[in-house]
């Protein structure tokens, strides 16, 4: 069993450790609904890996990936809003996902609440290769782009006229954010993966006087999070990613509490 | 146009833009020329297109029709009207800067005598100190074409004298060609080589003595502009009490003999 929790763990680490600068870009980009969009879809992608009989995580990658590289491709081509587009994709991947869920569930034994809420004794060693190849991909081109990254965030124009070749950056960040809510389904769920992005991020920005810190606390505070919130589910028997957001949502709540003070 | 054989490179030239969004027609039949060391200011009302034309010589829009050529490897600068730092990303003039290079802050921050303003937050500095940080941020480039979109937009009058003082300077040190948007016609006056009068199309350019005679421009900004532009090129004054203010298109606001209005 303790290895179970040691892969867990592991898988958990590696996440969190993305999540600070990645949040980060996502809180000041405002690109939250976009994360939900890619974490509601990614159950479109679970069923049609059970369809295909694909590698399920294979899959969600591939899904989530299509439908960020869909939602750029619409953003261009239609005078609907950024939004409305975002809670179309969001809402009908979700029901297709669903659906096809439940015609092809009889045969999988896959249960849907596992899926929403993350399964920590699902993770198996293929599962913690597969989020360190990507996480360490992600962590890669973070770092060497970082600086353009939030140049882009600050002012996209003046980014380009500086030679920041935006589009092509955009979505980059766009696809790494898709892969990560992909890997980290089977941790989180589908429901809270957005929050373990936002939240570490957003409580360290409440502790920071640059970008740069902005980053690497969230990260901390992520891995915090997972650390306390893996352990107290496996003491008290409660929902993984339940646990590990709730731990997040109270950090961020004390850091609130405490800069208001100072204040 | 300058004739000094220093200012004769050629920097851009526009031939025939046009631009469109939305079915709407925003720029037409564009063209224009500008050399080394030569300052071209461009005004108009609002909507007239000004923002898009300097957009589509920093190649951030890419006209429907015409051709923008630029000489070989020029570096150009924009300032743009203003940059609002998102909330929850916390960033200090030195960061701010050096998004676009880590070389020479100190430099360009005392160019701008902002100095001082180094670990300012973004957010905590005043509209005249973030235009200075917006013009040092340009100058991080060194550039050879140096674009300014209002750039004394917001200011009081003496921050406004001290910007253009400033930019005068720094266009004299750097020799840099400047395309710059601007209302104030004190500035226009008496740095400007080339007014160009935009109102989806070039309606009039030129020296701003020839176009403050200009029955289009006279027109387009009433008579009182008109007039102001005029009294500083005369150095006499003849100024009459008008109460118009400046108005897209709508006739002069009382009934002067040239205010022609088509």
């Amino acid at each position: 069993m303790i290895d179970l929790l040691l892969y867990a763990l592991l898988a958990g680490l590696l996440l969190a450790a993305v999540c600070g600068p990645l949040g980060a870009l996502i809180v000041w980009q405002r690109l939250a609904y976009y994360g939900d969009t890619l974490a509601h879809s990614a159950l479109l992608g679970v069923a049609l890996g059970l369809l295909l009989n694909l590698p399920v995580q294979l899959a969600v990658m591939i899904s989530s990936a299509a439908i960020a590289l869909l939602l750029l491709q619409l953003r261009k081509r239609t005078e609907l809003g950024s939004d409305a587009l975002l809670g179309m994709l969001s809402h009908s991947s979700l029901a297709i996902g669903l659906l096809a869920l439940a015609l092809g569930q009889a045969s999988s034994g896959l249960s849907i609440e596992s899926l929403l809420f993350g399964d920590l004794l699902a993770i198996l060693p293929a599962d913690v290769i597969t989020i360190a190849v990507v996480t360490t991909l992600v962590a890669a081109f973070l770092l060497r782009y970082w600086n353009q990254l939030v140049s882009i965030t600050t002012n996209a124009d003046l980014a380009a006229v500086e030679g920041v070749a935006v589009a092509k950056l955009q979505t980059t960040l766009m696809l790494a954010i898709a892969l990560v809510i992909a890997i980290s389904i089977k941790i989180v769920g589908v429901l809270l993966i957005t929050a373990l992005l936002i939240i570490p991020a957003a409580a360290a920005s409440q502790i920071a006087r640059s970008p740069e810190q902005v980053a690497v606390r969230g990260s901390l505070l992520a891995m915090l999070s997972v650390v306390v919130g893996l352990a107290t589910s496996w003491i008290i028997d409660t929902p993984a990613g339940a646990t590990i957001v709730s731990v997040a949502a109270a950090l961020f709540l004390s850091l609130f509490l405490l800069s208001a003070q100072k204040r | 146009m300058n004739t000094d054989p220093n200012h004769s490179v050629e920097l851009l030239r526009l031939e025939q833009v046009a631009l469109q969004r939305g079915g709407q027609v925003l720029l037409q039949d564009i063209t224009l020329h500008l050399h080394a060391g030569e300052i071209i200011t461009i005004i108009g009302p609002n909507g007239a297109g000004k923002t898009s034309l300097l957009k589509i010589i920093l190649g951030l829009y890419q006209p429907d029709s015409g051709t923008v050529s630029k000489r070989k490897g020029l570096r150009q600068a924009w300032m743009p009207q203003r940059v609002v730092v998102p909330t929850g990303l916390p960033m200090d003039v030195a960061r701010f800067l050096s998004l676009a290079s880590n070389d020479r802050i100190d430099a360009v921050l005392a160019d701008c005598a902002i100095a001082h303003l180094k670990h300012s937050s973004m957010n905590a500095i005043s509209g005249g100190e973030m235009q200075r940080v917006l013009l040092a941020r340009a100058l991080l480039q060194e550039p050879e074409l140096l674009l300014l979109d209002e750039p004394a937009q917001g200011l009081d009058l003496p921050g406004q004298d001290d910007l253009y003082r400033l930019i005068a300077d720094i266009r004299s040190r750097l020799q840099c060609g400047v395309i710059m948007v601007s209302h104030d016609l004190h500035w226009v006056m008496a740095q400007t080589d080339n007014v160009l009068c935009l109102n989806q199309h070039i309606c009039c350019h030129g020296h701003p003595k020839i176009v403050s005679t200009h029955p289009q421009f006279v027109s387009m900004f009433g008579e009182r502009h008109a007039q102001t532009l005029a009294l500083y090129q005369h150095q006499h004054n003849h100024s009459h009490d008008l109460h118009g203010d400046i108005t897209a298109g709508a006739p002069a606001p009382d009934g002067h003999e040239h205010c022609s209005h088509d």
